[in-house]
């Protein structure tokens, strides 16, 4: 199901790129993301190690290293490009409207204060709350997230809580202010699961609750099956597809993503051997010039390994970054990936045979 | 299946001194391991699961003597490892290797790659020195990589190829049995499913036997062929890998199972969301330690420690600690969430 035409789209990034200045050269983080958060859903951007995924959302909210600059795109927030708004007023929506929570609670919660103040603090900064009002106010977060006995936890110092219990607090940090957006990195990575699966129906629950719009980072394709809507794929600082949470499960069109699923050992069934993907993930300093992913990809052919192809648009909105679905592709009419058929669409007509 | 038991591991236990007062006298201890028994025949994948700090790499580290066990024995091949002297134990470094979770750590930076490989095998003395160059490329192709990258450095290679390296170390020595503790939890898919399928290859390959310490259970239902969940230092359940999956008893085992996500969208499941966290291993729960977190816990799960044990509904060989399997099994006890 694509997004519905008169769906509010609450984020839209447009063709992002973000270069990193480094001693040995340029570093292109993010060179080609564009996804749409349609208002009070929840978008994944999955990826492997290294693939973007942290640099686009640190795009997003403008907090990027200082080597690090966004060289092209937009940001748009409620039609607004966040790209050309000044460093404070850009300040005023961070934690405000749009927030984020990390992967490494302890590093982003401050060691030497309590919950309590650093909570307060963002309240008394953006809500020009009372100290004593924004004291009460992080009892009541707290509460929110589901730390028990929160009037004495609110006193305790971030070391004296568990992985989980942190990862509350920076959620109830992260939700001070109503934002209407959540970019959550990885926030469950480093949780054990039994913990995760209480975090991520912590999530959905505030979600519906706050009618919040949600930006989930992750490389766990079964943490996107089940708290996604619509998915955006990252290969080598690209989004190489994009589509609804149904269609990219079951009919993924990139062959990256098709291998991707093939190479997931399953918990829930049996499976004969993996199929993984040949090769690596390209060197940020190398990256081809072609199809970032022709290196390791099994239908590869001459035009994939000499022109990078667009993200194109299909019927259902659905989008892909590949040449199979163009009408320049010259290769097979029915492409065989990893074992599974794709219609190539030049020759889509050719192909539809009887039974 | 008359297969061999190559290791055999009873009562072990691993307790860390806690040290405390200005004289810095042990105040307490950290229970990490206590009193597991297991056996892993040969040829066969044995996975440890459990969430962090139920004592997974404890066990590991106990069977191979990195840490000096506290009580309980290790048997290999029938000979008692704990027992041994640390210079008779020497004689079997090399039958038993291990692979860690972060290549980066377990890898000289300063060393070429195949100076990694024929150290290990100096140190174990396997081949003539005028040998081991060769074999070192030769075992850089077993595990994927090309011989010219043998006088490459660890960084120039990425995360899985190193982990192909910690591999090749490990086969150098040729051991018969591997315990590779995380081995691939933080590859990424694409390339974990590499690291996966040449062990399995190597497995059949070299007849080794895997010791698979990890805490996904994806990989694990992968790569095993019986199953050990772990929790605070005790063994809550064990069965093969079909069994575990598919018949798991322990209320511990169901909830784990349960709460992991599955990658597709249609799959929707009954999650049973466990309250509350680990509790601390230092002064673990008394009775059966997941009572404070268990749905069906009674007023004698509080102070009656389960053992492990064969019920009728459940395979030979396939054991769970749990007082209440049989009346869970029949809807007579309830959960209370
Ligand atoms: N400050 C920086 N200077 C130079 N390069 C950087 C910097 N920060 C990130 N990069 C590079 O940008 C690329 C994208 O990094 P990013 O952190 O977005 O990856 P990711 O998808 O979030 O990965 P992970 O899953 O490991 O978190 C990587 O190649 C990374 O090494
Ligand atoms: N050297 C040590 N000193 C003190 N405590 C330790 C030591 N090693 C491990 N522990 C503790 O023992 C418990 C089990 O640890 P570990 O075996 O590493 O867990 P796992 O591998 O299952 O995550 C944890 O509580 C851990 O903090
Ligand atoms: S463009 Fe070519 S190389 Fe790239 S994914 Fe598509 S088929 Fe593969
Ligand atoms: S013994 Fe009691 S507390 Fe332990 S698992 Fe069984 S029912 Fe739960
Ligand atoms: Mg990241
Ligand atoms: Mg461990």
């Amino acid at each position: 199901m694509s997004i519905p035409v008169n769906q509010e789209i609450i984020l839209e990034v447009k063709n992002l790129q973000t270069i990193f200045k480094t001693d040995t050269g340029d570093v292109r983080a993010v060179d080609g993301v564009s996804f749409k958060l349609p208002k009070g859903k929840t978008i994944g951007i999955v990826g492997e190690s290294g693939s973007g995924k942290s640099i686009t959302s640190l795009s997003i909210m403008r907090l990027l290293a200082s080597n690090g600059k966004i060289t092209n795109g937009e940001v748009l927030y409620k039609g607004e490009d966040l790209l050309k708004l000044s460093e404070s007023q850009m300040r005023k929506l961070r934690g405000n409207e749009i927030s984020m929570i990390f992967q490494e609670p302890m590093t982003s919660l401050n060691p030497v204060y309590t919950v309590g103040q650093q909570i307060s603090e963002a309240l008394m900064l953006h809500q020009n709350m009372s100290k004593k009002d924004a004291f009460i106010r992080s009892v009541e977060l707290l509460k929110l997230v589901g730390i028990p006995s929160p009037d004495k936890r609110v006193k305790n110092y971030p070391f004296e809580l568990s992985g989980g219990m942190r990862q509350r607090v920076m959620i109830a940090m992260s939700l001070a202010c109503d934002p209407e957006i959540l970019i959550a990195d990885e926030p469950t990575t480093a949780l054990d699961v039994t913990i995760q699966a209480q975090i991520l129906e912590l999530i959905k629950e505030l979600q519906d609750r706050l009618g919040m719009s949600v930006i989930f980072i992750t490389h766990d394709l079964g943490v996107v099956a089940e708290t996604c809507d619509y998915v955006a794929v990252m290969y080598a600082g690209q989004v190489v597809e994009y589509a609804d949470i149904r269609t990219l499960f079951h009919e993924p069109k990139l062959p990256y993503t098709i291998g991707l699923l093939k190479s997931l050992p399953r918990h829930d069934i049996e499976q004969d051997k993996l199929q993984p993907i040949n090769g690596n993930v390209p060197s940020p300093h190398e990256m081809p010039v072609s199809c970032r992913f022709s290196p390791r990809c099994p239908a590869a052919t001459d035009l994939c390994r000499a022109n990078m192809p667009q993200l194109e648009t299909d019927e259902n909105g659905n989008q892909v970054r590949c040449w199979i679905y163009t009408d320049e592709w010259t290769g097979e009419a029915e492409v065989d990936i990893y074992g599974e058929k794709r219609i190539a669409k030049s020759r889509g007509a050719k192909t539809i045979l009887p039974d | 299946m008359a297969k061999k038991e190559l290791l055999k591991v009873e009562g072990l236990k691993q307790y860390f001194p806690i040290k405390g007062g200005f004289l810095g006298r042990t105040t307490n201890y950290v229970k990490a391991v206590d009193d597991i028994s297991f056996s892993i025949f040969e040829g066969e994948t044995v996975s440890i699961v459990g969430e962090s700090g139920c004592g997974k790499s404890t066990t590991g580290r106990a069977i191979l003597r990195l840490e000096e066990p506290t009580e309980g024995k290790v048997e290999f091949r029938g000979v008692d490892l704990a027992g041994l002297s640390k210079r008779n134990m020497r004689k079997y470094r090399k039958d038993l290797q291990i692979i860690f979770q972060d290549p980066y750590a377990s890898i000289n930076p300063r060393q070429t790659v195949a100076s990694v490989l024929t150290e290990a095998m100096e140190i174990q003395k396997v081949l003539p020195t005028n040998k081991r160059r060769a074999r070192a490329e030769e075992l850089l192709e077993t595990v994927g990589l090309l011989p010219y990258q043998a006088d490459r450095f660890p960084h120039e290679f990425s995360g899985g190829q190193r982990q192909r390296i910690g591999i090749a170390r490990a086969l150098s020595v040729n051991p018969q049995l591997i315990i590779c503790d995380e081995a691939v939890s933080a590859l990424d898919v694409s390339i974990q499913a590499q690291v996966l399928n040449l062990l399995e290859e190597l497995q059949e390959e070299f007849q080794l036997t895997y010791l698979f310490i990890s805490h996904d259970l994806g990989v694990v239902r992968h790569i095993s062929d019986r199953i050990i969940v772990m929790y605070l230092g005790k063994i809550v359940e064990i069965a093969d890998k079909y069994s575990l999956f598919e018949n798991p008893k322990h209320p511990y085992t169901k909830a784990l199972l349960s709460a992991i996500p599955i990658p597709d969208p249609d799959k929707k499941k009954e999650r049973i969301v466990l309250k509350g966290d680990v509790p601390s291993p230092i002064d673990p729960p008394s009775g059966c330690r997941f009572h404070t977190r268990c749905p069906y816990a009674t007023a004698k799960c509080k102070v009656e420690v389960p053992e492990l044990r064969t019920a009728s509904s459940m395979k030979p060989g396939h054991e769970a600690a749990c007082h209440y399997i049989e009346e869970i099994e029949s809807g007579e006890k309830q959960p209370n969430y």
